[in-house]
């Protein structure tokens, strides 16, 4: 099997690169890997979820906003993300249910804080299978 | 061979390097770099001057798009970026502040000497680890309403100290009198809010740390004196902490909105972090009413932090606070755009200075800095990596002149985070600092290796260089003892 993403090395950052058969599931890689960088997704159970609705201005947009608001339930709920559901994706919307569970210091090991998703070298590419790719400020 | 950035940049001098503005096409103005030769081969791998052009488009910025020697890439703007630009028809930027609003730096003084510290530094860092909330995932031990919060953000280091954290006299030589005026939470999100209340009072994690250190160089002896540092072997305190998740929402929010703004005012733009919005528009102004409270946030997390020090300083020792002389040296932001008031070819000008990871360094008889720094001008506190030393400078005229009253904030990054722990073992990381004669705190062993000396440019180098162009002026030098990571 493909990859479904990969962690891309950047001075005062890092980034990912998400890859999937359609936008849907490379939006949800692109929350995996964005989890992965939080700590190790094995260690994470699917024990409760949150579903998230966005609209925004674009695709890239929506990519980034989409990542915010996952960091955003990080630190005010203390939930780690393993599966997504995106149930809905086009230009300006996205409806989403994410599985995970509450941070548990037992058995989570946290890795990086992550500040925010950003739009330098936003990229949402819907060529040959789909492939995005976000830096996040950490 | 040449290198390849000699065909591109202009010599000014041995530490001031021009791009031109016929670089790229759209830049309004040149770029200039305050470097050493040695130091632009480092950033010219990071294509840093890329973000220096792109800085240069954007509407009404005067002068120079100005790069700082600790400057490395950031997102969007670099970071040790200066932008000023016109108040009357310029833009605001929130990315030209950064994520973490008001990240800054504050430096305390005690009248310990190292003798006195050294036999009782692992009881005093480990009181210290406890007393003072750190590292991912963290939450304070101030509890406060979301209408309490709102109090914060207008009132600033004030509110601290009318809830005990601290004193009056703290706040007189801080930034600002740590509360900026024109903070509005109002235009603050309620998620910002949501995820700035259980952060207040707390280090965080990343490159924020607290660190026990000690005088080893005096430069400038009368201006030391008045910053009530005596002599080589004295202790001092300081605390590196900013607007923690708060201030990251703020500036989320206000990229997603300000990329709106960017097509209804049509400006033309080289990368999308760069959205901003006219000074005086409607969505400027709300950026710059929320920035305020951010800033605020930062500095009542400053203020508590610095309460807590005191408390375990006299616990540690058995004095008191005043018997140990722990007074609040400055506080000042690096990471903040501000409106100041500038002389640009014989006229007077309104601009909205942008500071990414730039300290503010004004110069002697400014209005802005207090009373007891007046003479001398304005302490500036660039901490350096945790294995290598810090440094205390001063603002200066030379500074007014050609970075808008800014200088360098610290060592700036060369290698990334990835890169550092892949070579690095956090655990190695506290050997070779044991060896150096300081002690470590952390709860994360992989931060540590992210943070350590090899992933710095030497901050000794980087301060050399902006003493040397006369943009600061260095006072004093301290090396680490102990520190507290996130």
């Amino acid at each position: 099997m493909e990859k479904d993403f990969e962690i891309i090395d950047h001075t005062a950052d890092v980034g990912i690169i998400a890859y999937g058969a359609d936008l849907s599931q490379a939006f949800a890689n692109a929350a995996r890997a964005l989890f992965s960088l939080i700590t190790e997704l094995d260690d994470v159970e699917e024990i409760l979820h949150r579903d998230i609705e966005l609209a925004a201005l674009d695709q890239e947009s929506l990519l980034v906003e989409w990542l915010n608001e996952l960091i955003y339930l990080f630190d005010t709920e203390n939930i780690v993300f393993k599966r997504f559901d995106i149930t809905k994706l086009n230009n300006t919307q996205l409806k989403a249910r994410s599985y995970g569970e509450k941070v548990d210091s037992s058995k989570h090991r946290l890795k990086t804080g992550v500040k925010a998703a950003t739009y330098h070298m936003l990229k949402v590419d819907k060529g040959n299978g789909c492939k995005v790719q976000v830096l996040f400020d950490i | 061979m040449p290198a390849p950035w000699q065909e591109i940049l202009k010599k000014i001098d041995d530490y001031r390097w021009e791009i031109p503005q016929s670089y790229k096409e759209g830049m309004t103005v040149p770029g200039l770099i305050f470097a050493s030769e040695a130091m632009l081969s480092h950033i010219w791998e990071e294509q840093v001057f890329q973000q220096v052009a792109n800085v240069a488009f954007i509407p009404g910025i005067v002068d120079h798009s100005l790069a700082m020697p600790d400057i490395h890439w950031g997102y969007g703007f670099p970071i040790g970026g200066v932008a000023a630009t016109r108040v009357r028809d310029g833009v605001v930027s929130p990315g030209g502040v950064g994520f973490d609003i008001n990240c800054g730096v504050r430096l305390l003084r005690t009248n310990l000497t190292e003798e006195e510290v050294r036999p009782k530094i692992e009881q005093l860092i480990a009181d210290l680890f406890v007393n003072i909330p750190s590292g991912l995932g963290s939450t304070g031990k101030i509890r406060v309403s979301e209408k309490e919060l709102d109090k914060v953000l207008v009132k600033g280091s004030y509110w601290a100290i009318e809830k005990g954290y601290g004193e009056a006299k703290d706040i007189i030589v801080t930034e600002e009198s740590g509360g900026m005026k024109g903070a509005n939470p109002d235009k603050v999100t309620s998620k910002a809010k949501k995820r700035g209340i259980p952060q207040l009072g707390t280090l965080g994690s990343g490159n924020h740390f607290l660190e026990v250190e000690v005088v080893d160089e005096i430069y400038d002896q009368e201006a030391a004196m008045t910053m009530g540092i005596g002599e080589v072997g004295q202790v001092l305190v300081l605390i590196h902490t900013g607007s923690r998740g708060f201030g990251h929402q703020v500036c989320s929010d206000y990229v997603a909105l300000l990329g709106g703004a960017v097509k209804k005012y049509g400006i033309n733009l080289p990368d999308r972090q760069l959205a901003c919005a006219p000074v005086l528009s409607p969505e400027g102004q709300d950026y710059l009413a929320a920035m305020a409270c951010a800033a605020n946030y930062a500095w009542t997390n400053r203020q508590c932090i610095t309460h807590w020090v005191r408390e375990s300083f006299v616990k540690v020792f058995g004095k008191s606070q005043k018997e140990l002389g722990l007074e609040q040296i400055y506080d000042v932001a690096h990471n903040i755009a501000k409106i100041e008031e500038y002389t640009i070819k014989d006229k007077k000008l309104a601009l909205c200075v942008h500071r990414k990871g730039a300290t503010r360094a004004f110069q002697a008889g400014h209005p802005d800095i207090p009373d007891v720094y007046r003479n001398i001008g304005q302490p500036v506190l660039i901490p350096g990596d945790m294995g290598r030393c810090s440094y205390v400078a001063l603002g200066t005229e030379l500074a007014m002149k050609e970075t808008f009253g800014s200088t360098c904030h610290g060592a700036g990054r060369i290698q990334s985070r990835a890169a550092a722990k892949r070579t690095l073992r956090g655990a190695d990381v506290v050997k070779t600092l044991a060896a150096k004669g300081i002690t470590v705190k952390t709860d994360s062993m992989g931060s540590l290796a992210e943070e350590a000396s090899e992933a710095y440019k030497d901050v000794n180098e980087v301060v050399d260089i902006t003493h040397k162009a006369g943009i600061s002026h260095k006072v004093i030098r301290a090396i680490p003892m102990g520190v507290i990571k996130g």
